[in-house]
């Protein structure tokens, strides 16, 4: 074994190191003695911290990884894929889009504000630090039932903390994904997704070079707050975690503004090498990781880091989570010149360290040495885990549950009541009260904000082209079939994308699970992925980065299992952006893709009978290959006014979002599905059957045979009408109500709970 | 004609204030940067919406003492052409030069959505290629826009037909209903008694390409072409 010559010091003060302190660093016994053989001999007290974050689960992916390197990751136009700030593909044109989605689910649920609001300044550093200016925002959040005061002021705090960092630095929250279910009572989930563009040779990676270039502090000066952030968000949340706020950061977007465009003018000038945001785990990890993808040695001295607070020691500055600051490393001799872009947008830099060609990240406070590891090994050599998977027979005994027996209440007898339930379930409402508060237009390229698209698309000034982008995961598919749950996550985005008018190019993923210790955890995380590793390949969209989120649980269980997906869309001709509401009375409506006689795992059964059961739809991925392919061609031909994807609520619930649109025009429709091959009336009107596309056309013949080309089956359903009122004839029953209360139910069930009173305790 | 658009530390329509003058109306657009003393003779100042200096104290409080400030009261008092739209509208109110002030929205939450506006008032600068009453479809983004005076202040503004815009329904009609923040009297925008400042919450250039929604705002732009190009 190596042993590091070791003039690393203990600071007078430290605490002696003790299993008792090991253990409160969240490192098990068999974590420690790695150090050991690491080091050589005991950690000081500064190391000791520095281990703990990057060998916390959310830095180092220790339980995450052997998994995650199975999904496919290539394509020809992917220019940088996982393990950087953000992934990046070509859109052609010389234009390349960074793309990232990450969690901040623990910070969110203690301080909902301030926990949303530095996720999405996090995000943006990632993507604007690629070299890439951010053009959108999206968010994926999921919450326990509105029913309840407390979660009424979480979703009220996360969406003034992500609308108000976001409308100040000026990038539009375009689209996102919102359900509500209990099994998130406890654990509120916010994933931000930041989408940038660049030209391709604008691109620049963390990676620390070149012997000798100074390594500057930028941004925010340091303070205390946030320290072991990273090791908090590896932490089942408790009563006790609570007590750790203080662990959360405070965010502010007037200097992440500054910062945004200090950073693309110094990408853009050629004075630095490499720039990474000091986000989770602060300059530790930022400086660790950059010096690991450099291969290259470091040297940090804390006492040149500007600080905020008086007497701060080398273990808070470098795990000091403060926001809004970036690691740089500058090239040797041009320190001032990019000194003096920082200074002109109002920033602070300074030299704290430098590369070095000795393989050591080495931490000095002045003449002390207080930190030494060995290389890159400390990033590269964390300890991995290969957990125990096992299903949980609580689940598969729900899953084997017979959705068909659940008796239907008494006031389904008109379909017309069940409608209006699913419209007002808060997860299929309208989401209009919290995208009202996000600015979404602002830099005058969104053609497609929220509520008008299955996918927001936002055009590529100066190119014909735009991008459509979405997330989504319904976690209830996860929970109840965690294989096929990841496998209809990356299918519905890429039909959502398709609808507006996207070819799928890519995803980014976040994965939100719970403590991946237990066996049925880890099983869900585990299928999961494969599910979406399954779905990617067959679809043609690798996956480009993201986040992994676990520990999502506390004492009453974990969160449904939650892979959300962020994907992006190319549409290479404006003229294809299609809306996903009926546009024009007259219009034939055709039906791309097969009802099945599936009910499982519906918001139905959860909405209107308190049920997670049953077998989750089977989703054939050659079959959407196609129908995406089908899709796209028609749209192409320019005869299609509107395509909508059939998701949660099923196929009735699919027509009524067409027509009811964002409120701003409505139309009716008269549909007939009474065809006698078509199954049981109930699965036919609300069960969510995978692979299919409501499209309105005023040709509905070329669609017909657009989707004959590919072997796509497809029917004609019915007709747009003006006169405002739904009518869906089925073999059973008929579903006819005037749209008015339908509107109603659609729109106002979100701000009506939301006028209730809102309170931060339980 | 050469516009001059301002970017204060924290601007963020800056850009599309540029896109909309040089774009959409074919015009040179150039960028001044709030510390600049030099106007470069352009012929319209533009001061783009956003949050300059992080909306500190108040929207628009600190950017009044920025020293292209000094510059901007010079060209308003020869006369010519300044718009100040959303965060520009307060930084113009903070600076005296448009009376007022803008306040928190009614609902407390920022609010971005369509809203109609109904053009009145007499500001031939700018309304010269508007129909009289005619409806304007334009997007809102603001969370301190409850435009409020003294009542001797609005009416004095209405007598003098400063008050050029005001939230309105589709058909026209001005409604409690049809206030998305609370302003008084409705009041969406509003000049300067000698009509060549005006002030405006809504963000007309948003509101000049048909791919966006709406052209609404371009005629705003296009009045100023034929005046101050005269």
């Amino acid at each position: 074994m190596s042993t590091t010559p070791s003039n690393v010091q203990p600071r007078p003060g430290d605490p002696a190191i003790t299993p008792a302190l090991v253990a409160e660093h969240g490192l098990t016994p068999f974590e420690y003695d790695k150090l050991l053989g690491l080091l050589g001999r005991e950690p000081t007290f500064t190391e000791l911290g520095i281990v703990s974050a990057l060998w916390s689960e959310h830095c180092s992916y220790k339980h995450s990884r052997p998994v995650l390197k199975t999904l496919p990751t290539q394509a020809p136009y992917v220019l940088q894929g996982p393990g950087e700030n953000a992934g990046v593909i070509s859109v052609g044109d010389g234009l390349a889009v960074a793309f990232k989605i990450e969690s901040h689910n623990h910070p969110s649920a203690v301080e909902p504000y301030q926990g949303a609001a530095t996720g999405v300044g996090g995000i943006l550093r990632d993507v604007f630090t690629m070299g890439a200016r951010p053009i959108a925002m999206l968010n994926s959040l999921r919450f326990g039932s509105l029913d309840t005061p407390r979660v009424r002021w979480l979703m009220s705090g996360v969406v003034k903390g992500i609308g108000d960092y976001g409308n100040c630095i000026g990038v539009p929250t375009v689209a996102g994904d919102v359900m509500f279910d209990p099994a998130y009572e406890g654990n509120p989930l916010v994933n931000a997704m930041c989408v940038g563009l660049m030209r391709e040779d604008e691109l620049i990676t963390a990676k620390a070079q070149g012997i000798g270039n100074p390594i500057l502090a930028v941004g925010a000066r340091t303070g205390r707050d946030g320290i072991h952030g990273a090791s908090f968000a590896s932490e089942d949340l408790s009563a006790e975690n609570e007590a750790k706020r203080p662990r959360v950061q405070v965010g502010d977007p007037f200097t992440e503004k500054l910062l945004l465009e200090a950073s693309l003018e110094l990408i853009r000038s050629g004075h630095i090498v490499a720039i990474q945001d000091m986000g989770a785990a602060g300059l530790t990890s930022s400086s660790a990781e950059m010096a690991e993808r450099g291969d290259v040695g470091v040297v940090i001295d804390v006492t040149k880091v500007p600080v905020r607070e008086e007497g701060m020691t080398p273990y808070e500055i470098l795990l000091s989570e403060s926001q809004e600051r970036m690691l740089v490393v500058a090239r040797r001799g041009h320190e001032e010149q990019a000194k003096a872009i920082l200074q002109k947008w109002e920033l602070q830099a300074e030299v704290i360290g430098e590369v070095i060609a000795e393989p050591v990240y080495r931490v000095v406070e002045g003449d002390r040495v207080v930190a030494e590891f060995p290389g890159s090994r400390l990033v590269t050599e964390c300890p991995q885990y290969h957990p125990e998977a096992r299903e949980s027979e609580l689940i598969a005994g729900l899953r084997a549950r017979d959705p068909h027996a659940v008796a239907e209440r008494a006031e389904e007898v008109d379909p017309a009541w069940t409608l209006a339930q699913l419209l007002s379930s808060p997860t299929i409402a309208s989401k209009r009260w919290i995208y009202r508060q996000y600015d979404s237009q602002v830099r005058t390229s969104t053609v497609v904000g929220p509520g008008a698209g299955d996918a927001a698309v936002v055009r590529l000034r100066g190119t014909n082209k735009a991008l459509a982008l979405k997330t989504d995961c319904n976690s209830r598919y996860v929970y109840l079939d965690p294989r096929m749950g990841g496998r209809i996550a990356v299918a519905e985005a890429a039909r959502n994308v398709a609808c507006a008018g996207g070819r799928p190019m890519a995803i980014t993923n976040c994965l939100n699970f719970g403590n991946p210790k237990k066996p049925e955890v880890f099983y869900q995380f585990r299928e999961a992925v494969y599910g979406m590793g399954d779905a990617c390949r067959a679809l043609g969209t690798p996956v480009t980065g993201g986040n992994v989120s676990l520990y999502n649980e506390n004492p009453n269980g974990a969160v449904f299992p939650t892979p959300t997906i962020g994907m992006v869309g190319l549409i290479s001709d404006v003229a294809h952006i299609t809306r996903n509401s009926f546009r024009q009375a007259g219009d034939r409506i055709v039906l791309l893709g097969e009802s099945t006689n599936e009910l499982g795992a519906s918001e139905y059964l959860a909405r209107v009978h308190s049920l997670t059961i049953g077998a989750v739809p089977v989703v054939d991925l050659d079959h959407e290959k196609r129908l995406v392919d089908a899709l796209l061609a028609a749209i192409a031909s320019g005869v299609v006014h509107s395509a909508h994807d059939v998701s949660e609520g099923g196929f009735a619930v699919a027509i009524a979002e067409c027509c009811l649109g964002d409120g701003e025009q409505m139309l009716g429709a008269h549909v007939d599905v009474s065809d006698p091959l078509i199954p049981a009336d109930r699965a036919l009107l609300w069960g969510e059957s995978q692979g299919r596309i409501l499209v309105s056309t005023s040709d509905a013949d070329a669609v017909m045979a657009f989707a004959a080309a590919v072997g796509v089956p497809a029917q004609v359903i019915g007709q747009v009408t003006t006169e405002p009122r739904l009518v869906i004839t089925t073999h059973g029953r008929t579903l006819d109500t005037p749209l008015a209360p339908m509107a109603d139910a659609f729109f106002n069930a979100i701000p009506a709970l939301m006028q209730r009173a809102a309170t931060a305790t339980a | 004609m050469k516009f001059g658009i301002i970017t204060f530390p924290g601007s963020n329509c800056d850009v599309d204030a540029m896109h909309a003058v040089a774009d959409a109306l074919g015009q040179i657009a150039v960028s001044l940067w709030h510390r600049d003393r030099d106007t470069q003779n352009c012929d319209v100042l533009i001061l783009p919406g956003g949050f300059s200096y992080g909306d500190a104290l108040r929207a628009g409080a600190i950017a009044r003492f920025s020293p292209i400030m000094q510059e901007v009261v010079a060209h308003a008092e020869r006369g010519a052409p300044v718009i100040g739209i959303c965060n520009g509208f307060q930084i113009l109110c903070e600076s005296h030069l448009l009376p007022g002030a803008l306040m928190r929205n009614e609902g407390l939450k920022f609010i971005c959505d369509w809203v109609h506006l109904r053009v009145e008032g007499t500001a031939p600068m700018y309304l010269n290629a508007y129909q009289p009453h005619q409806v304007l479809r334009i997007p809102i983004a603001h969370g301190e826009g409850r435009y409020a005076a003294d009542d001797a202040t609005l009416d004095g503004l209405e007598q003098n037909g400063q008050v050029v815009f005001r939230y309105c329904n589709a058909d026209g009609t001005v409604t409690p209903s049809a206030n998305p923040n609370g302003a008084m009297r409705n009041i969406a925008g509003v000049t300067n008694a000698a009509g060549n400042v005006l002030g405006m919450m809504p963000h007309p250039e948003r509101a000049v390409e048909q791919l966006l929604g709406s052209t609404d705002g371009l005629p705003l732009f296009q009045a100023l072409l034929s005046r101050v190009g005269a």
